[in-house]
Parts: C-alpha cells; structure tokens; sequence
C-alpha cells in the first residue's frame, strides 16, 4: 500500500507538471492582458503599460516566464508559496484562498445534498425496475443531463425567486395549485409502494388525501407568512422519524429497538422546550456542541435500552437523535422568517451573490441570509449532479442485486430489508465510492457557469474573469489548486476502492 | 429480479423442430443485422432520431447553408422593423379553445431589439451548435480511437507515452482547456473552434478503447491472425477495430451530446461563437435579461439545446442497448 501511494504520487506529481506547462502556454498565447489598457484613451497609460509588463514579466520570452511561475509554485512544498501577481496587482494566493472558501460553502453542499438524493433515488429505481417511476426517472434524468445549466438557472431565478417572493407578501394557496400538488404526491407514493393495483390505488388516494389536508391546514393557518413547527407537528415528526430509522436500520423484528429510538424522540421533543433561552441567539459553538451531546445522549440510550440489538439500536438511536436536532433547529429558522423577511423587503430566495449586502441580524437570521442565497445556486448543481448519481446507483444496485450472495441471502431467509440495505446496498456503494471521490475533485474547480450565472465570487467566477484578460498568473493559480484536487482525489478513489473492496489490489 | 428464473437455451436443433412444428422458419442474422433490429425496435432512440433529423433538416433548409437559400423570407443578419416590440406571431391555440387558431405569422418567433427575424436568428444558431457539435464528435472520436488503439495494440512505451499524455490531459477540467483554447481560437470561426475542442475531448474514449484493445489482442483470433503472418495495421484496423464499434459508436453519439453542452456553455460565457456569428449558447447569453420583459428571446434557443441534447442522449442510449451482447431479447 504505502509503496503504491509512494509511486502514485510520484507519477501524479509530473503529470501535475506536463499539465501545468500545457495551460501555461495555452494561456500565454491565448492573448495579451495589455490589450484593453493599449485601446484606452488613459493619458497614463504609457507607464501603466511599463508597469503591468513588469508586474508580470511579459518582456521575457514564455519559457522562462514558466519556469519562473515554477519556481514561485514548487515553493509550495516548503510553505512558501508564491504565484505571482494579478493583472491588477494583487497577490494570487490570498485571492485564491477567499475564492476557495465561498465555492467550497457552495459546492460542499450541494454535492452532500445531490448524493444523498441521488443514491436514494437509484436504489429505489432499481428496486423498482421497469416501473412507472423508473421510466419517469429515467426520462427526468436524461433531462436534467441535457439541460443547459445557464438557461435553467434563469428560470429558477424567475419562477422560484422572483415570483416566489411575491407570492409570500399575501401566501393563499389557489385551488388548483392544491389538486396538482395532491396528485403529484399521490402519484409518487403509488409508483413508490408497488405491488396488487388496489394497494397502489390505496396508496394513491392515502398520499393525495394526507396532502390536501396539509395544503388546507397550511392555508388556514396562514402558515406560509408565519412559518413554524408547532407543538403536535413536532411530537409526530419526531415519532416519524424514530420510526424511520428503526425501519431502515434495525427492522420491527427486535421492538426493543423501536422502543430506545421512540424515547429518543421523546427527550428530542422535550429537549425542544428545555432549549428555549439556550438557542435564542446562540453561536456555531453551541450549536455544534449540541449535536454532539445528543449524539453521546442518543448512542447512550441505544446502548442502555437496545439488549440483544445493542448495535443496531445505537445506530439508529444516533440517526434519531441527529434527526431530532435537525427539527429543532429548522423549528428555530423558521420561526425568524418574519424578521427576516421584513428587513430585506421580502426578498427571501435571493437571485445573486452570497450574502446581503450590509446586513445585521440574530445567528438564526443570518442562517437564514445564507441558506436564501445559497438555494438556487445549490438545486442548479443539484439538478446536474443528481441525474449522474441517479443513473450511477441504478446500475450499480441492478447488477448487485443479481448477484447470486443476494439470491443466498434470500434463500437463507433473512427479512427483504436485511438484504436490500445490508448486503445489497453496502455492495453497491462500492463504485458509487469512486465516482464520489472523483466528482469532489471536480468541484473545488467551482461550477463555472453556476458561479457566474448567480454572481459567487468562488473559483469559477475567479478563473472566468481572469480568462478574459487573460492573466496568465490568476489562470495558472486556479488551475494548480484544480488541478492538484483532481490528482489526489483520483488517488484516493483507487485507494478507498483497495479497502471497501478487497479483492482489488492495488500494486 | 428474484423472481425470473434462468431457463436453459434450447439446442439449435431442439428449436429448430419446435420452429418447424409451430410452422415457422430460423432465419439467420449477422452481428449487425442484430444490433440494427434492436436499434430500430429502442421506441425512444428511433422517436429522438426522428426529432432530431426533423430538427437538422429545419435549421439547414430553411435560412439555407453556405451560399444556398432557403426557404424562409427572412435571414438573420438584416435589421427591420421591430412590430408589436418584437411578439411572436406563432398561434396554435385552437379557436375552440378561445385561441386565434393555427397560423405562423410574419415572425412565429418574435424579433430581437434590432427587429431581426428570431426564427432565422435561432436557426442560424442551432446550424453553428449542430455543426460544431458534430465535428467536435468526429475529431475527437478519430483522435481517441488512434491513441487508445496504438496504446492497446503495441504495449510498452509506445503505452506508457500515450496513456501519461491522457493522463496529463485528463488532469485540466474539460471546461477549463475548452475556455482557454476558446479564447484563443473562439475569433477564428466556428469551424475551427469546433476542432480545436476536439482536439482536448478524446480522453474517455482513448482509454475505453485502449481497454478493449488490450482483452481482444489476447484473443485466439488475433493469434490466429499473427500466426498468419498479418501485419500490425491489418490486425487492428480488420480484426480489432471491428469488434470494438460498438464501444465507439456509442461513446461518439455521446460525445456528440456534451460538445452541444460544452458550445452553448462556452459561448454562454464568451469563450466560444463570438458576433457577428451566432450560436444558441450566445442567443441565450444575450437576451438572460430580457426574460421578464421579452421571454421569447429566450425559450426559443434554450428549447432547441434541450431538443438536441435530449435526442442525440437517448440515441446514445439506444445504441448502447442495440450493441450489448448480453441483451439478447429484442426490447419491444
């Protein structure tokens, strides 16, 4: 293992090299990043001309220019990192670090979200193979493969931002909307149970029912201009998710396991009122220190409670707990929806940048600032990343559950969930792995396009402007940072391949 | 799919007497005569290749290509006057329904601010993106065949060159190098643009071929080939090659794809297609802002990059079904 990470690095270090010189001369002949001060009428130019060929060395011939750039850059081995100036005269590496901060609060989020949804998604497919929802998913995933993500991102910015918004300052629900919606969520839950017509029929009328009763109450109560999570909402969300991850962790076989994850729920609800004065301006500190006490409290009820089951109940205890907390913090967001809304004129779903310009508010309301400005900029990648994962797990699961281990854990008689989720998902994972791995690497290059459409000043946008100049320097050092991200996430997908699955050797 | 049990094929004579029984005849077929069939039998692959020939004879024939008119009124480059603020006079509500029934209008598109015809316009757009699409799909697909054949056949460091090469390449994200070989080439014209990205996308199919090359080349019929006294060239080119078409036809169609992807995305953000010249990606970059006021700027171009991509998608995707071996029953 360790002499093939040895070599692969040092392999991966001189195609970094030859790839580097490749996008440096590429660059470099691209354009001059004097054009646009040459065709200005500025009385000083002549100096600032002198000045900028200085600044980046355009007087040398390219080669050595590049070797210069090297030397700066291999500095970064020893921590002394120097890769020239801007155009503008400003240094790279601290532009660059700023730029990697706000893509990496884009992207990390979005891909958390496009791979939980995605693999969810894929294995529910392949599970139902040539069903109604496979063919839709499937269409809906050549889609969004075939969307152009710049055009998508101005529709969001109209119908999901703009008219979203508008519709918040007076939120009633018209009719029509309501019947659609009901017969969307009626239409899924049908495709998603399967089975005898008069189950799915059931199945349908159940989901459309329980939604239009959600959508009435919600209107009645005039729910989407005071937003919350009240009392009974709560108890009954906590029990739904105790219940959850029982069912996908442990099975209803041991109800001793229902039983630790419901108490659970039930110290997450009282916790809820316990909390009050502590979360209402906390900081990220206690928030985090939170989550990690109800996650010991949870892993200790599980293990005090579960018995025969002790394992699987911690598990689930903990994904109960870590639930429970989710809902109370989302209760808290909520409730500072009014404010907030009031002190940037309604516009909750922002349409550009990161953040409001100028504004002040409690932890909770600047939660909220970032999640508004973060959302369309998250489902444009989402929706891009989502097909991929969707199609990926699909095939991945398909051909897993196949697989005659899967036939002999059946023929042994263990319970459908204890082969779907024990021996049948954790294999399926394993390329899925790799694609990860990879797909992480891509991201710290920032969605380009995204970046630019919703005006995020990350490494897109960074090496967007700096291509149109173009300056070689801020070029190069979004490249490197790429770059290096690309290789040692290739690396690591081969290596986490080599321990989840241990027939592959890696030499 | 637990329930489906694995039958035993019955022996070709076993069927051939069930077949003579039942009063019917085995007619034979060749590999591709089988991929054809299944191919033509994929419903959304033959509805997408109907839609997507539709679409290219539309956009070739109506504003005419390379000197040759077409037959719509107006091109794309003459100002005129802008009617209505440029509404499109497209109808297809039927009157029945409280529509003005079905009629195209002077400009079924709408006009742009300048009052050229957007019809014309989004059709010179969609030939730019079609053409540069299709030959950035030919370039590459050439150049990964050659790199992954010479790399699989030969072994050695004729393959450690190529394959460190690939790599090197693979290491720069596709939008990056196509960016900055745009902003290099995007003034010289579409065509070369289109070769020049053609020239950095041939990396996935260079090492999907190579893997072929090196499982055939072990096979007993290139051993029967060499023991012959076949040439190097003769062998890849007549043996190795035919047996990897699939593979290639497949990765080329979506090649095909991503390079519509890539264009508009490139010159979305002006690294690609620049003015006087037009393509959807830069139709779509013009008018963003016009939404609120003149959508129709902007739905027009943006649908026919979706039509193209989606097609040419599940082309790909039906050919893939149409050449897997293991799919053995002809899809309904």
């Amino acid at each position: 293992m360790a002499s093939f990470i040895v070599r692969r690095l040092f392999i991966s270090f001189f195609v970094l090299l030859g790839a580097t010189f490749i996008v440096y001369i590429l660059v470099s002949s691209a354009g001059d990043p004097r054009t646009a001060l040459l065709e200005s009428n500025d009385p000083g130019k002549a100096n600032k001309i002198a000045a900028l060929t200085r600044n980046l060395s355009l007087d040398m011939p390219v080669i050595p220019r590049y070797l210069n750039w090297l030397k700066g850059a291999l500095g970064c081995f020893i921590g002394n990192c120097d890769l020239g100036n801007t155009s503008t005269g400003a240094v790279v590496t601290s532009q660059l670090s700023s730029a990697i901060g706000a893509t990496l609060r884009l992207v990390v989020f979005a891909a958390v979200i496009a791979i939980v949804l995605g693999v969810t998604v894929g294995m529910i497919t392949a599970l139902r193979q040539y069903s109604g929802l496979d063919y839709t998913v499937t269409f809906l995933s050549f889609l969004f493969f075939s969307l152009p993500v710049f055009w998508i991102a101005v529709l969001m910015k109209q119908f999901l931002a703009i008219r979203f918004n508008d519709w918040l300052k007076s939120p009633t629900i018209p009719p029509w909307a309501t019947v659609l919606i009901a017969a969307l969520v009626g239409l899924s839950a049908m495709a998603l149970v399967g089975g005898a017509r008069s189950r799915r029929l059931a199945a349908f009328a159940g989901g459309a029912l329980v939604t239009v009763v959600i959508l009435v109450y919600l209107n009645l109560t005039q729910w989407f201009a005071e937003p919350g999570i009240g009392v009974v909402p709560m108890i009954v969300m906590s029990a739904v998710t105790a219940v959850g991850a029982t069912a996908l962790l442990a099975g209803f076989r041991g109800r001793i396991v229902l039983y630790a994850t419901l108490v659970t729920a039930a110290v997450g609800v009282i916790c809820y009122f316990a909390l009050d004065s502590v979360l209402a301006n906390p900081t990220n500190l206690i928030i985090f220190g939170l989550l990690v006490v109800a996650l010991l409290v949870s892993a200790g009820i599980g293990a005090a409670m579960g018995g025969l089951y002790r394992s699987q109940a911690i598990k689930a205890c903990m994904l109960t707990g870590f639930g429970c907390g989710a809902l109370i913090f989302t209760a808290n967001l909520l409730d500072a929806v009014p404010a907030y809304s009031a002190e940037v004129n309604g516009v909750v779903i922002a349409t550009i940048g990161a953040s409001t310009p100028n504004f002040q508010g409690n932890y909770w309301e600047t939660w909220l600032d970032t999640l508004g400005h973060l959302i369309l900029p998250t489902m444009a990648i989402v929706l891009i990343s989502f097909a991929q994962y969707t199609r990926y797990t699909r095939s991945s699961m398909l051909e897993v559950m196949n697989a005659d281990y899967i036939r002999t854990a059946r023929a042994k008689g263990l319970t459908e969930r204890t082969v779907v989720v024990r021996h049948g998902f954790r294999n399926a994972l394993i390329p899925i792995t790799t694609v990860m791995a990879i797909d992480f690497g891509g991201l710290i290059g920032g969605a380009i396009i995204t970046e630019t459409v919703f005006g995020w000043s990350g490494m897109g946008k960074f090496f967007n402007d700096a291509l149109k100049i173009p300056d070689p320097n801020a070029v190069m050092g979004f490249f490197l940072v790429t770059g290096a991200a690309i290789v040692v996430f290739n690396m690591l997908a081969d290596i986490t391949y080599g321990f989840l699955d241990p027939r592959i050797r890696l030499t | 799919m637990s329930t489906d049990e694995k039958i035993e094929p019955p022996s070709i004579n076993d069927a051939k007497a069930t077949a003579a029984i039942q009063g019917m005849s085995i007619v034979a077929r060749t590999q591709g005569q089988l991929v054809r069939r299944r191919f033509f039998r994929h419903r959304a692959a033959m509805i997408s290749l109907t839609i997507l020939i539709l679409v290219i004879l539309l956009a070739y024939t109506s504003i005419g290509f390379a000197g040759i008119p077409g037959w719509w009124i107006w091109d794309y480059y003459t100002p005129g006057l802008v009617v209505n603020r440029g509404a499109p006079t497209l109808s297809v509500w039927p009157e029945f329904l409280g529509g003005n029934g079905f009629h195209i209008g002077l400009h079924p598109f709408g006009q742009d601010d300048l009052g050229r015809d957007y019809f014309a316009l989004t059709m010179r757009g969609a030939q730019i993106s079609i053409m540069i699409a299709f030959v950035v799909g030919i370039v590459s697909t050439v150049i990964g065949v050659i790199v992954g054949a010479l790399a699989g056949y030969y072994r050695g460091w004729v393959e450690s060159a190529l394959m460190r090469f690939t790599d090197v390449m693979i290491t720069i994200p596709l939008l990056v190098i196509a960016a900055v070989l745009g902003q290099k080439f995007g003034g010289s014209g579409p065509l070369v643009l289109a070769i020049v990205i053609g020239l950095v996308l041939w990396t996935g199919l260079a090492r999907l071929v190579r893997g072929e090359f090196l499982s055939l080349r072990e096979k007993e019929f290139v051993e029967a080939a060499r023991a012959l006294g076949a040439k190097p060239n003769r062998i890849i080119f007549r043996h190795i090659l035919p047996n990897t078409v699939g593979v290639i036809t497949v990765s080329a169609t979506l090649a095909v794809a991503s390079a519509i992807l890539l264009e508009t995305a490139l010159s979305y953000l002006g690294f690609g297609v620049r003015p006087p010249d037009t393509s959807l990606g830069l139709l779509v970059s013009n008018y963003q802002n016009a939404f609120a006021t003149r959508p129709w700027l902007f739905w027009w171009p943006g649908l026919f990059i979706i039509t193209i991509a989606l097609t040419v998608n599940f082309i790909g995707d039906g050919l893939r079904d149409a050449f897997d071996p293991r799919q053995n029953r002809v899809r309904a």
